[in-house]
């Protein structure tokens, strides 16, 4: 089986690592063999959260620059401050609704116009989904489900082994039932745009 | 039932790997568990904080992890099996009694798990503990997978009660934080009261008794490089001439590397996971099966130091390198790629990885920190601190979420290095300057190693503030309890002690409690005790709203807004306060309502009173 490096991006309070951890559950659930890395402590208040999940065999729980297969990126300018882990050939995920960090506000710097980022991506790699994955959530019926949304476009864009049934699953499985409905509902959102893409 | 609880031998979990530590000392048995939290070591105390609540485990959140060990080393030597926990920085505090019980050993067998953070995800120093092993003579494992985490922390309690001593069991933060499968293995029962038989030749380490202990560790020692020698936890993996020796995360990189070259057949692997002592006769094996040898180890040379002394002595003709090769340096943690590379060029071979994007050219990005929380009660302290002190004034700061404080434009942090280091260092500067001075200290850090300075800075005259900056948890780490916080809050079965009695008991005169939500009172009292003629105490007290939110006591207040009608577009707000819910639309500043707490302090800034409590 090939190996598969896949690199969850975001900021602290997007829930990427919620993402990261239910893909790795799935694909334990599935027999395949994987190791998911996380970063905790410090960087979690309001920094960049990343996290990696390697299917296949691998036994290195991290991700090389240049060496990631899929990139799924919770928030544009941080997609373009990962790049370094792509190669032409990788796959980015990205949502493509910004969440500027607050050195913005106070003139430590000015936010790329999201087009121009989006463009800069596509320079670089050779496919990209961008989605509305806020907009998704919002309208699955919760703001806080763009992680369901992501791993939604994940799944769709076929990218991975794991499937859209052990996916549900698993998600079924350690979500309240308060937030299934919305959970299952913005993950089909976002598999439907990444099914949709992924052709394109 | 706590997940980790399940008595399911052969199931398969994913794991966190700090969980997995967690699961093995409760399959090994474990009656007694003590720790002060610390990144990335937290998430095993947590487990134990849980499970204690629902079994007859005995977990505490000691005061500092000197205090840790010493509760542990009690329990140990009365018959319980023990385990302490701790981050890398935090052996520096238990080094002392460390030192020293190595001498006494124990009876119940004691597990010492220690973090390291190479690369500093959340630390302020990447010293590497295996040195510690070196200069106690305790036993080191390294794990290398989830797995191994688990499993080697049953063997290690086994191990510890074989020898009699303390076995350090050696993580790094990229083996802590990872998820994988972990095979459950049986529950043991656990022995929750023991007999402590009396022994002061064995136990009061006197110089006459000591003397004779440390004669006891050396042969401790030995006995235990024999059981590294036979240990399934060392190995020598293939017979190809090129070795390559390897240690905890870095053997995983070896071997992804060995498998992406092809090169099985011409490598030979020494993978040390009973890494301390070295299993000397199975490294001179291993030296004299190979031509050259490369080490992969982060941070010290301290294996390829110990392959060169053992070739040095057995005669050995074999070239031994590591730091150097490649990128293999003593800075920062390792990745698959960069041992890849190394591995090629210490075989001589060529190796093109997938090309790397060319990114530069890129227009600067707007980087993208940690940052106070909207509604940290230490942004209102640091703002008001800020009002107070002249520009020259030198704050001595801790460790904690407050050292985020440092940063513009709050800015108020110019000497950080280890838990308690505010207050001491404050009595320096005061001594050796006549700038004002002021120190920065969280609750937990207080009472983890504040006091000490604090009575140092009485009895010796010093003269500066010291603001305690009490949230009421140990935010930094996850919010685990303290001495000082309110048991009811967590439905801890705990005392509380207050930070303010201790203050007046320390002998500390002038003292003053304030909220710092009140900006103008805080104001008024950083004032009062930067004029004060001595050392004198505020106690800035604001729960963190974060941990408010998770036992159910969050603020009811309204968020806030800008009423553009009144706004003059001063900013003082957003260029003083850096909160995060505020933001620019346009050229306006703008509250986001969903992150607003409605700690009100802006509203206090604006000098327009432009900021207004959304009607509900």
């Amino acid at each position: 089986m090939d190996i598969k490096r896949c690199v969850f991006v975001g900021v602290g309070g997007q829930g990427n690592l919620l993402a990261s951890n239910l893909l790795g559950q799935a694909a334990l659930d599935m027999g395949i063999p994987v190791v998911v890395s996380e970063i905790h402590g410090m960087a979690q208040r309001g920094g960049v959260v990343e996290s990696a999940v390697l299917m296949g065999g691998a036994k290195s729980p991290i991700v090389s620059n240049g060496e990631a297969d899929v990139v799924v990126s919770f928030e544009p300018l941080e997609t373009l401050r990962i790049l370094s882990r792509c190669s032409k050939k990788t796959l980015v995920i990205t949502n493509a609704q910004p969440l500027p960090p607050f050195t913005v506000a106070v003139g430590q710097g000015e936010y790329p116009p999201v087009d121009r980022i989006l463009e800069k991506i596509r320079m670089k790699v050779e496919k990209v989904i961008a989605l509305h994955g806020n907009e998704l959530a919002e309208k699955a019926g919760n703001v806080l489900s763009l992680n369901m949304v992501m791993l939604g476009a994940l799944i769709g864009s076929g990218a991975t082994p794991v499937t859209e049934e052990v996916m549900k699953k698993t998600i079924g499985k350690s979500t309240k039932k308060a937030f299934l409905e919305s959970n299952l509902k913005a993950f089909d959102l976002g598999k439907e745009a990444g099914r949709k893409l992924a052709k394109n | 039932m706590h997940k980790l609880l399940i008595n399911s031998p052969g199931e398969k979990m994913l794991l966190l790997g700090n969980e997995a530590i967690a699961r093995g000392a409760l399959e090994a048995g474990l009656a007694f568990a003590t720790c002060y939290p610390g990144t990335p070591s937290s998430e095993i105390p947590e487990q134990f904080f849980t499970i204690s609540r629902e079994s007859d485990l005995y977990f505490e959140y000691s005061a500092n992890e000197k205090v840790a060990l010493e509760v542990a080393a009690g329990a140990a030597i009365a018959g319980l099996r023990t385990m302490v926990t701790m981050k890398h920085v935090g052996m520096n505090v238990a080094a002392d009694p460390m030192m020293t019980l190595a001498y006494t050993g124990v009876k119940g067998g004691m597990v010492i798990v220690n973090a390291d953070d190479p690369s500093l995800f959340s630390s302020q120093n990447e010293q590497d503990n295996r040195i510690y092993s070196r200069i106690s003579s305790l036993p080191m494992l390294e794990p290398t997978n989830t797995q191994e985490m688990k499993d080697w922390t049953v063997a290690a309690f086994d191990i510890s009660e074989e020898l009699g001593l303390p076995v350090i069991l050696r993580t790094t933060t990229r083996l802590a934080h990872i998820r994988g499968p972990v095979t459950l293995g049986t529950m043991r029962p656990r022995q929750l009261k023991s007999v402590f038989k009396k022994d002061p030749s064995h136990y009061v380490c006197v110089p006459a008794v000591s003397r004779k202990l440390h004669r006891e560790l050396l042969e401790k020692k030995e006995r235990a490089c024999h059981m590294a020698e036979k240990s399934p936890f060392n190995e020598i993996i293939g017979n190809g001439e090129l070795g390559i020796a390897a240690n905890g995360v870095s053997f995983n990189y070896v071997k992804d590397a060995i498998a992406d070259l092809g090169i099985e057949d011409r490598t030979s692997v020494l993978k040390l996971g009973f890494s301390y002592p070295m299993p000397k006769q199975l490294c001179v094996r291993f030296l004299r099966n190979c031509r050259s040898v490369l080490v992969v180890e982060e941070l010290e040379p301290v294996i390829e130091t110990e392959l060169r002394a053992i070739a040095q002595k057995e005669k050995i003709d074999v070239v031994i390198m590591g730091k150097g090769v490649g990128g293999l340096s003593q800075l920062y943690e390792y990745d698959p790629r960069m041992v890849r590379e190394a591995l090629a060029q210490f075989c001589g071979m060529e190796w093109k990885g997938r090309e790397l994007l060319k990114i530069s050219g890129f227009p600067d990005l707007p980087p993208r920190p940690p940052t106070l929380c909207p509604g940290c009660p230490h942004r209102a302290t640091f703002y008001a601190v800020g009002q107070v002190y002249p520009e020259d004034a030198i704050h001595a700061t801790d460790i904690g979420c407050y050292a985020l404080g440092a940063m513009p434009p709050l800015s108020i942090g110019d000497m950080s290095i280890c838990m308690g280091s505010s207050v001491s260092s404050a009595c320096g500067f005061s001594r050796a300057t006549d700038q004002k001075v002021a120190a920065f200290i969280g609750d937990s850090t207080f009472f983890h190693s504040g006091i000490t300075g604090l009575i140092n800075a009485v009895h010796n005259n010093h003269k500066f503030t010291l603001v305690i900056m009490d949230n009421g948890t140990t935010a930094m780490t996850g919010h685990q309890p303290h001495p000082g916080v309110d048991p009811d809050a967590m439905n801890i079965n705990r005392k509380q002690v207050s930070i303010e009695a201790v203050v007046r008991a320390c002998g500390v005169e002038d003292v003053h409690v304030v909220k710092p939500f009140h900006v103008k009172k805080t104001i008024e009292a950083l004032r009062a005790s930067m004029e004060y003629d001595g050392i004198s105490v505020v106690i800035s007290e604001e729960i963190c709203p974060l941990f408010a939110k998770s036992v159910g006591k969050a603020r009811k207040a309204r968020p806030f807004y800008v009423d553009k009608d009144l706004c003059k577009n001063h900013r003082d707000c957003i260029m003083y306060l850096a909160c995060p819910a505020m933001y620019l639309e346009g050229e306006q500043v703008e509250i986001n309502k969903d992150l607003c707490i409605g700690c009100s302090v802006c509203a206090q800034v604006c000098p327009e009173n432009a900021i207004k409590p959304l009607k509900s």
